[in-house]
């Protein structure tokens, strides 16, 4: 038994809701999703276990690739966070029709696994080339979901989601070319051995830009996060959890996985330039958040300004950084998919997503008011949660590097509080609203309770994760080190 | 040698059929004799026969043979659906399909020549075949002016050709090949060797249609007929590719860097130019001439690595030709009765025929060098042999046009989903799910296993 079972699973998922048809479709992906998730928690209790889960097949001979997959802490960490929110993210679309478009629901749930499919390689493969190609077809269902199932006037909805396609598609394509460059030094495209080398400090430099052009796109740092607004806007609520939830943590992971142990030197001559960049994110996305009237786009501007803070503490390269940046990884996950839910069952019942129009909820939907607002309070990290966790972690590393990154980067949580509360004092709080506002349904009420369950749990115990996590980050350290 | 016959006779059945009134059977049964042919082509390539035949005329070695089965498969293709195009003409549909067959004689004879004179037969067989083609819609307009055009361009380039044949016989006294490449390889030759050989490139630069010799392309695209610009660009460019190839590798040109640096820029040119006039481009037909240009760009790059990148070169070609005859069985399906290739045409495909809408959407994929499609390991052999060679400038503008790419393929894949259909559904003749289908799938299964075409020719 090995992780290639869980990629096979979700293929098989996505071809047998594809021929399931329209009306079970839905319960068909839901079904996979969660055979998927308990596949994986099996998997990670022989991995704990001591069985080695990994696989290495020989695939393609000219040029020398293979079908590698590497099961350690932190891919199966990443795994989980995939496969734990697939589930969620679908059940979350059982509320919604996606039959009204020109092509049927059967479709949407069968793109829906397939990204998981695509994005589960990506986490696993210990390949350079298989990485890529996951890597790659992640990107295919997400642009026909955005395209399809958007929201909002079709013309600005192809432009925003061309862009990101495009964007995200050029940046990986240098990516491409720094691992061809790679394979004619390595001979082969594996992690193990390219993590090996002894490359120049020239060389190290283009290629670890390379790959920065794929990561900082796909995460994004600014200057690269141009694409990323409209895109969460314009996409239904499910493509915005898969690309906000799992998506950008791809790029996250890639950046501890690949780009910091092949180009370590690149990675520390530029580490000021880097966590400043990462940071700039931070403080940008946490004031044009404050000024968004727009939901969905105030939540993506959020999130910009979370994951800036998540790059910063990987660029640190120390173990805190590194630990704390995957944990925050995994907690952003959780909080944000919980947050875009909370968007949409606003939408379901008000049809908007203007704050404007929203207010006078407290009154009407307690239960609610109170889910969304511990959501709120997790995101801006309050003790407790396991995002405090994460970003106070990420801070500390911070300070070690330099005292005014921490400073600069504590600002998230200042700002965030602000930003944050204020939007949930117009949304929920105010006015009545002239409109009706239904308490949330139970399979509403549901998800909202296995997203704030798990934020409290590990928030208050979060030995699992870190234990799962850390000896991986360990051995990156020392792959990290290596010139030293 | 045996190929060769086996082919030319079959075009002599295609006449005879004629003459005996089998038309309905013609089509079945020449798809069954091509089917023959290129199972003792792969059974000749599996013996590894070496045959040198006719004084050394023909000399059918690996290249020769693993090349002359990607062409009978794409003319396999492009006969099935001749059926369905010609059906108003049923008069015309053997002179048609036996035209296509020796063009395959000649497109065979031209990566298996072992004489300078049987390359320039191989040229001329299969050029003559695509200037009757161009013009065979005799009552339109645009096809004779395509025709014409096309003639009097390609016969320029073939008078380019001959001139430069002829220079490097005056350097050698010989037309056969392999002892051109021995003499080819002395320090001191002849200033005509390299006016000949940089004639002979002109010319098939201008049948590939590379920039600066690309202006006849987009137009004789756009007016022959359908079937024949899926011809013009996947057969016939990949032949007249592999020729080229073939030539190159046998004058023992690489080691001049003015040549080398020739390449590069019309390499990097094919690309840019292709892909921004691309850009542009509301004609499907027109669209898609000018990606073959930014192909054709593309596959010069193998040309820098002479030695070693014949592999990479058939596979670039098994790839791009796949996926361009699934386009164009889509294309053909989709615009048959409209009179105009236009992308409006498109509008809607994915919800009035699904199956027809995913074949497109997988070969632009393909095209544009997505990951599983054989595009990606087709453009990805192509960048790591070229780094290896040292051309990482090249490499870099060969990304930057992937990407410029997608914009125009995704052009189309938006019409199709996102716009809402004008026409009502209407009936797709069952071949050209076929062709489509198959096509698409051999290109999946050798982007999943791309050894099994790379290996061919180690």
């Amino acid at each position: 038994m090995n992780v290639s079972l869980i990629l096979i699973i979700l293929l098989i998922g996505a071809i047998a809701t594809f021929l399931s048809g329209d009306k079970l479709a839905s319960k068909v992906a839901l079904l996979f999703s969660l055979v998927t998730l308990g596949c994986a928690s099996v998997l990670v209790n022989h991995f704990l276990g001591g069985i080695d889960i990994s696989l290495n097949n020989p695939w393609i001979l000219q040029p020398n690739v293979s079908f590698a997959l590497k099961a350690d802490g932190l891919s199966l960490a990443m795994v989980l966070l995939t496969a734990s929110l697939t589930p969620i993210i679908i059940f979350s679309g059982f509320g919604n029709n996606f039959e009204s478009r020109s092509v049927g629901t059967k479709n949407f749930y069968a793109l829906v696994l397939f990204m998981a499919f695509a994005m589960t390689g990506t986490f696993l493969a210990a390949d350079g080339l298989l990485y890529y190609i996951f890597w790659e077809l992640a990107l295919i269902p997400i642009y026909f979901i955005a395209l399809v199932w958007g929201n909002g006037d079709a013309e600005e909805r192809k432009k925003a989601v061309v862009k990101f396609f495009i964007y995200t598609l050029g940046g990986s394509l240098f990516m491409l070319v720094a691992f061809a460059y790679l394979y004619t030094k390595a001979g082969s495209f594996l992690l193990s051995d390219l993590t090996k080398l002894n490359l120049s400090a020239t060389e190290q430099t283009w290629i670890f830009f390379a790959f920065f052009l794929a990561y900082a796109i796909k995460i994004p740092i600014i200057p690269f996060h141009t694409w990323q607004a409209k895109v969460y806007q314009k996409a239904p609520t499910i493509g915005t959890m898969l690309l906000s939830g799992i998506m950008l943590k791809m790029g996250l992971y890639s950046v501890i996985r690949w780009q910091l142990p092949i180009a370590p030197l690149a990675a520390k001559m530029y580490m000021p330039t880097l966590i400043g960049l990462s940071i700039a994110g931070v403080i940008y996305g946490s004031i044009v958040a404050l000024r968004q009237k727009d939901l969905k786009k105030l939540l993506a501007y959020s999130s910009l300004a979370h994951v800036g803070l998540i790059a910063a503490g990987c660029y640190t390269l120390t173990e805190a950084g590194l630990s704390g940046a995957v944990s925050q990884m995994i907690a952003h996950g959780f909080v944000i998919v919980g947050l875009f839910f909370a968007a949409e069952v606003i939408f379901r019942r008000f049809g908007t997503y203007k704050i404007d129009e929203m207010g006078g909820v407290r009154s009407q939907a307690s239960k609610f008011t109170s889910m969304f607002m511990i959501l709120v309070l997790a995101s801006v990290a309050l003790p407790g949660t396991f995002n405090f966790v994460g970003e106070f972690t990420v801070l500390y590393s911070l300070s070690q590097v330099n005292i005014w990154f921490a400073v600069l980067g504590g600002t998230t949580i200042i700002l965030g509080a602000y930003y944050m509360l204020k939007m949930f004092q117009n949304v929920m709080l105010g006015e009545t609203n002239t409109k009706v506002f239904a308490e949330v349904t139970t399979s509403e009420a549901v998800i909202f309770v296995i997203l704030i369950a798990f934020l409290l749990f590990y928030g208050l115990y979060p030995k699992p994760i870190v234990d799962l996590v850390n000896p991986s980050i360990k051995e990156i350290l020392t792959q990290i080190n290596r010139f030293n | 040698m045996n190929t060769l016959i086996a082919i030319s006779a079959l075009g002599v059945f295609c006449l005879i059929a004629e003459i005996f009134n089998l038309r309905k059977a013609l089509v079945p049964v020449t798809i069954l004799g091509l089917l023959g042919i290129l199972g003792s082509t792969l059974h000749f390539y599996t013996i590894a026969e070496l045959s040198s035949d006719y004084n050394n005329m023909i000399f059918a070695d690996k290249y020769a043979d693993a090349f002359s089965s990607l062409f009978i498969l794409l003319t396999i293709f492009l006969v099935a659906m001749s059926h369905d195009v010609y059906k108003e003409h049923q008069t015309k549909i053997s002179d048609y399909v036996a035209i296509k067959v020796f063009l395959l004689a000649g497109a065979v004879a031209m990566v298996s020549f072992s004489n300078l004179s049987m390359y320039f037969l191989g040229i001329e067989t299969l050029s003559i075949a695509l200037y009757i083609l161009a013009g065979s819609s005799r009552l339109d307009i645009k096809s004779n002016e395509a025709g014409m055009k096309y003639f009097l361009m390609g016969s320029f380039a073939s008078g380019f050709i001959l001139f430069g044949i002829c220079l490097i016989y005056g350097t050698f006294g010989t037309f056969d090949l392999k002892e051109i490449t021995e003499f080819s390889g002395a320090l001191d030759k002849a200033i005509w060797f390299s006016i000949g050989v940089s004639l002979i490139t002109i010319g098939m630069l201008f049948k590939i249609a590379a920039v600066p010799f690309h202006f006849w392309a987009p137009d004789v695209y756009e007016g022959a007929p359908s079937l024949v610009t899926a011809t013009m660009s996947t057969l016939a460019k990949v032949v007249a590719f592999a020729s080229l190839y073939k030539l190159l590798a046998a004058m023992n040109l690489f080691p001049t860097v003015q040549f080398q640096n020739i390449i590069v820029v019309v390499s990097i040119l094919s690309m840019t130019v292709g892909n921004i006039m691309a850009l542009r481009q509301q004609n499907v037909k027109r669209m898609l001439a000018f990606s073959g240009i930014s192909h054709a760009g593309f596959m010069l790059m193998t040309v820098l690595s002479i030695a070693n990148s014949a592999n990479n070169l058939l596979y670039y070609t098994f790839a791009y030709a796949l996926a361009g005859i699934a386009a164009f069985a889509v294309v053909i399906s989709v615009t048959k009765d409209k009179g105009n290739e236009d992308t409006s045409n498109f509008n809607g495909l994915g919800k009035t025929n699904p199956l027809m809408a995913a074949v497109l959407t997988m070969s632009l994929l393909s095209m544009a060098g997505i990951p599983v499609f054989a595009g990606f390991f087709a453009k990805f052999n192509l960048f790591t042999q070229t780094i290896q060679a040292g051309y990482l400038v090249v490499v870099i503008a060969g990304v930057i046009n992937s990407i410029i790419s997608v914009g125009y393929y995704f052009k189309l894949i938006l019409a199709m989903y996102t716009k809402e259909p004008a026409a009502e559904k209407q009936a797709t003749p069952f071949v050209y799910y076929a062709v489509g289908v198959v096509a698409i799938l051999l290109n999946v299964a050798i982007g999943l296993y791309p050894t099994v075409i790379s290996n061919l020719l180690k």
